[in-house]
């Protein structure tokens, strides 16, 4: 029986398919994973709800465990308790940011100025609560004048 | 279908999501500017992830009920007018832009009310859906709440179509807090508790929008138990075109 240990190591190499920089162990949408003698069962929890990533992620990971030489795998979405932006790691939100996608904030502590991913600023304005993906806000930089799109806090 | 009161408010929840989704997606490539595009759309892809989960409860409950072959897209695709259950207001026409975002706005702040005491209860599915729902449902407010004041306290012209958009579905709101007998039978929920809190979230937005609050008038009803309004019929023959003419098709 493979450790748990090796089977999220793979599960590091799937990738979100909208953000390609993240795997979906960064996201923190893995919340369990369970091991028997005949089955590998992967326990995920969808982002938003409307996502289209989430059964191409589902897939994703059936096809890559697949690939390490672990055919019985089961995937089973969990709701509650429902993912939160907080738990996308903090590798993950460094990846985000060199990606150019602002990293979500903590959903607990005070809204802050969302920082411009390209030049730095705090000098940001929010152009609309909905961006290209369910995920993202878009914004842009009063300073630099850029464009670009915030993880939103979930 | 002989259908337990908790599989038909099961229904009744994913119905209503799924027809004002369906009206919202009209406005893909033709809302006002782009961004806006944007948010109407992923708002609709909400709605309709929230009415997925709905839907495959309802279908898992079905099937332990005794029914047979029952997934997610035979609910959505193979009932009849009569057989849905949503809200009057989920079908009503998008109008004009105002139109939309009202109804949006009337039923997001209803959402909220609802799902917030389905949250307290001890059905776990429910529950973890309405969790899951309400964070998004939280956007859904802000930007409809925005519109609903930028238009009402915007020119004359915006503030006399916002107007007109009251008038056009103030009538369809009393649905909310008019429970039928699977809603009485299964989840105590609190219909005046319910009706207080819509009152007064809509009250505050309006009055900050310049916009009167409605008097007392007639309310329709009827959408929960499947007699709905002429709209209806439309939106289904759409949206179930292809399942009907090429059962089974997959995308």
């Amino acid at each position: 029986m493979p450790q748990t240990q090796e089977i999220l190591t793979i599960l590091g190499q799937v990738c979100d398919p909208e953000i390609p920089v993240l795997s979906i162990i960064d996201l923190g949408i893995i919340r369990q994973v369970k091991i028997s003698d005949n089955q590998i069962e992967i326990i995920i929890t969808p982002t938003y709800s409307g996502c289209p990533a989430m059964d191409a992620i589902s897939i994703d990971i059936k096809l890559k465990l697949i690939e390490h030489g672990y055919s019985q795998v089961k995937i089973t979405s969990i709701l509650s308790p429902a993912w939160t932006t907080d738990w996308i790691t903090e590798t993950g939100k460094r990846k985000l940011k060199a990606y150019g996608i602002a990293p979500p904030q903590y959903s607990g502590s005070p809204a802050k100025n969302v920082e411009c991913p390209q030049c730095h600023s705090q000098h940001t304005k929010l152009l609309s609560q909905f961006g290209s993906t369910a995920c993202k806000a878009l914004y842009q930089c009063n300073d630099c004048k850029e464009p670009f799109d915030y993880f939103k806090c979930h | 279908m002989n259908m337990n009161p908790l599989i038909q408010f099961t229904l009744f929840l994913a119905d209503s999501n799924l027809i004002l989704s369906q009206k919202n997606a009209e406005w893909c490539g033709h809302g006002p500017i782009l961004e806006q595009d944007i948010a109407i759309t992923n708002i609709t892809l909400d709605l309709l992830g929230q009415a997925r989960y709905f839907y495959q409860y309802a279908a898992e409950l079905m099937n332990q009920a005794g029914h047979t072959h029952i997934t997610e897209d035979s609910l959505a695709y193979l009932r009849t007018e009569r057989e849905f259950k949503n809200l009057l207001l989920c079908e009503q026409p998008n109008g004009d832009w105002a139109q939309t975002v009202l109804r949006q706005f009337f039923y997001s702040v209803y959402q909220q009310s609802l799902y917030q005491q389905i949250l307290q209860q001890s059905n776990s599915q429910l529950s973890a859906i309405a969790e899951k729902s309400l964070k998004e449902i939280t956007y859904h407010i802000k930007w409809s709440s925005e519109w609903v004041v930028r238009l009402g306290d915007g020119t004359p012209l915006s503030h006399h179509k916002m107007l007109q958009a009251i008038k056009a579905l103030w009538p369809y709101t009393g649905e909310f807090f008019t429970p039928t007998d699977f809603e009485k039978e299964i989840i105590p929920i609190d219909y005046e508790k319910l009706k207080m809190q819509w009152i007064d979230s809509v009250q505050n937005v309006l009055e900050e929008a310049g916009l009167p609050m409605p008097q007392n008038i007639f309310m329709h009803t009827g959408g929960k138990l499947g007699s709905h309004t002429e709209h209806l019929g439309y939106i289904l023959a759409e949206m179930q075109y292809l399942q009907r003419t090429y059962p089974n098709a997959q995308w």
